[in-house]
């Protein structure tokens, strides 16, 4: 019984990783009704930032204001420079800009910081507690997904720049008519969901350790938890991610084995899309054309 | 594409040296080798997920360098051809048949890592082209028998497990052992090893043998599982990332097992320090390549050799980095052999001299570290001495150790 409260407690932990990034896939999802592949070798990119800041001598809020407001210019150039061109073109091409990106940040990650692995400081220091099954960076890194989430939440349902992002993703034509920067508001939701990805990596880093590979196998598990709860609803996707951290322990230790568990989070992926499309949370949007 | 070509400066020399005609008799069939150069062939990741590892290529480029600058051997300069793979099998096939057949390499030497090196292993042998001191501790490359033209170099994880097994069997007999390894060749090696030496007791002993997924981001369900089985020895057959993560995850559980960790994952740069120095206090690993930073080597006439031609060839390198230490003991082998071969560089006898390497001791392996091969001894170096890190540094302890058996 001790084992499985452990289990489960360390499945929280790392659900806290998944949905710190799902929300960065929710926020790109809903503002270009894509989903970005090189999210997560984005945020790889902003903590190697942050790394280089902290080394430099910043404090640790300090680093941590500057590499969000750097990441969201990159995510805004990116979408300017790489995706303006693209618009209007097949899904399948963007896709193609979205891994190329993936393997850009990857090599030129390893290439300017070298691939050895990096300890990455937290924020929150201090004795773990629960036993030692829950760290102080558990916790906080927890509490600063939430507060994303907040953010993200009144960003998309109490301001008039939210609607007009969503309005935009969802119906260029007619919010260009309705007096809408379709462009700007392509570029901005770029600009937050690198921002918010950055977070996310300063969050994870602490866990994993960071190098180039950091984000490679967080992403999948992610984006399993993204669609589990809804990719068009920020809150569905955090508690997707919280959900699969718990089912990925709990079955890797007592169901399938720990050989299985990407499978798993694989067969999450088919099932939701298959069988929901839309998530747990999610509102099934039908869009007349 | 990266390709680093050392003839380029030698071009002059080659011409004069072709002008005086020394030309021997072997050479004229040879493969890869002229009258003025022997041509070497490498694959390496230089990028991609195992590009930490590039620093092997880049030292032994280095060391080939230097070779020609002293003469190079047998009035031949050295034409090393060190290319990338991304550590990609299918790359590797790629890389290797240009180099065997388009660039017409005598012999590949020191191809980075297990899966890109199985990739060509078939092709290699059948077309007889040695595949010479792998980087790669997979039991697999000492196989005469079906793959002659195959040798490795390191001692094979297997034989690294056998040694934690008889240390475990001496000093903690009645213990209750878990083991995490990384679902793979390289894994399954150490498991394999363990049951070779526990034998009978494995059954009883082992209370949890629990895998992770190069894919999985964290370790931290199996440390609790393993923990919760009640073990009070744990090894792990973990790459650097996870290595770190074991560590640090049960210093944080409160879990004081004896933890042996593989020597793949022993680096101060790469996993102590990233894990925190003083977590990992009292973790056994194995080492057969002097520790740049011990200080037992301050003065030691091989570290120094060693020093100094790093100062001279890569002074702009990281010299904590144990890659080159590594690649210097494989030139230095590869030059061993090469002299051995007295002039003959026919495939058949670089094959049969690489597999007579006798005694053969190198400056930047531990005293009693010995390169032994024989055409039926595939193992290069079967020795291993344990080390202890003690929150600074990793201190040897007990003499050098021989696995069991082949």
């Amino acid at each position: 019984m001790d084992e499985f409260l452990h289990q489960v407690l360390s499945g929280i932990a790392s659900g806290g990783i998944y949905a710190s990034v799902a929300l960065a896939l929710v926020m790109i999802f809903q503002a270009t009704h894509h989903v970005n592949f090189a999210q997560g070798e984005m945020a790889m990119f902003s903590t190697y930032i942050a790394l280089a800041l902290i080394q430099a001598g910043v404090p640790y809020w300090g680093a941590f204001a500057i590499t969000v407001t750097a990441s969201m210019v990159i995510g805004a150039v990116i979408q300017r420079v790489l995706l303006t061109p693209m618009a209007g073109s097949p899904v399948l091409a963007s896709v193609g800009v979205f891994i190329g990106l993936l393997l850009i940040f990857n090599s030129v990650a390893g290439w300017l910081f070298g691939y050895t692995l990096k300890q990455f400081p937290s924020p929150f220091e201090g004795p773990p507690v629960l036993g030692g099954f829950v760290t102080r960076h558990d916790l906080g890194s927890t509490a600063v997904t939430l507060v994303v989430l907040a953010g993200v939440y009144v960003f998309f349902r109490f301001t008039n720049l939210g609607l007009a992002m969503r309005a935009a993703a969802y119906n260029p034509v007619s919010s260009r008519l309705m007096g809408i920067r379709v462009g700007f508001m392509l570029s901005l939701g770029w600009g937050l969901a690198a921002g918010i990805g950055a977070v996310a990596g300063m969050m994870i880093a602490p866990v994993v350790f960071l190098d180039p590979n950091m984000m490679s196998g967080v992403l999948l598990y992610a984006f399993a938890g993204a669609l589990l709860g809804g990719i068009a609803n920020p809150l569905g996707a955090v508690f997707g991610g919280f959900a699969i951290g718990i089912i990925e322990n709990l079955a890797g230790a007592y169901i399938v084995g720990s050989e299985l568990k990407l499978t798993l989070a694989l067969v999450i992926i088919v099932v939701v899309l298959t069988v929901r499309p839309a998530g747990l949370f999610g509102r099934v949007v039908v869009s007349r054309v | 594409m990266y390709r680093r070509t050392l003839l380029a400066a030698a071009g002059p020399f080659a011409a004069t040296l072709g002008i005086m005609g020394r030309i021997g008799p072997a050479s004229a069939q040879a493969p890869g080798v002229t009258s003025t150069e022997i041509k070497i062939g490498q694959t390496q990741a230089y990028s991609g997920p195992a590009s930490a590892y590039g620093a092997i290529g880049r030292g032994l480029v280095a060391y080939f360098k230097r070779v020609n600058d002293q003469g190079g051997i047998a009035g031949r300069k050295i034409n090393f051809i060190s290319v990338d793979d991304g550590y990609l099998p299918p790359k590797t096939v790629e890389q290797t048949r240009r180099l065997v057949e388009q660039e017409g390499v005598s012999f590949m030497l020191n191809g980075l890592g297990t899966p890109p090196n199985s990739a060509v292993q078939r092709y290699l042998n059948q077309k007889k082209v040695p595949q010479l001191f792998v980087s790669s501790g997979a039991e697999k490359w000492a196989n005469p028998k079906e793959f002659p033209w195959t040798i490795g170099f390191q001692p094979s994880y297997r034989t690294e497990a056998q040694i934690y097994a008889k240390y475990i069997l001496q000093n903690k007999p009645d213990g209750k052992l878990a083991v995490l390894y990384q679902n793979d060749d390289f894994g399954k090696d150490y498991v394999a090893g363990l049951r070779d030496v526990l034998g009978d007791k494995y059954e009883r002993m082992a209370v949890k043998v629990i895998s992770y997924e190069v894919t999985d981001p964290t370790i931290d369900s199996q440390a609790v599982t393993m923990q919760g089985s009640g073990a009070d020895i744990l090894v792990t057959a973990a790459t650097p990332k996870f290595a770190a993560q074991v560590i640090r995850k049960i210093y944080d559980l409160n879990w004081k097992p004896l933890h042996f960790v593989t020597n793949v994952s022993a680096s101060v740069g790469a996993v102590i320090t990233p894990a925190g120095p003083e977590r990992a206090v009292g973790l056994i690993t194995a080492a057969y390549v002097k520790e740049v930073s011990d200080p037992d080597w301050k003065n030691d006439p091989g570290m120094n050799e060693w020093r100094a031609f790093m100062q001279e060839y890569m002074p702009d390198s990281d010299v904590t980095d144990v890659n080159y230490p590594f690649s210097y003991a494989i030139g230095g082998t590869a030059m061993q052999m090469l002299k051995q071969c007295d002039g003959d560089f026919s495939r058949e006898n670089i094959l049969k001299q690489a597999t007579n390497l006798h005694d053969l001791q190198l400056p930047t392996l531990l005293p009693g570290i010995i390169v032994n091969t024989s055409p039926t001894n595939y193992h290069p170096i079967r020795q291993l001495q344990l080390s202890r890190w003690s929150g600074t540094r990793w201190e040897r302890f007990g003499s050098v150790i021989e696995g069991a058996g082949a």
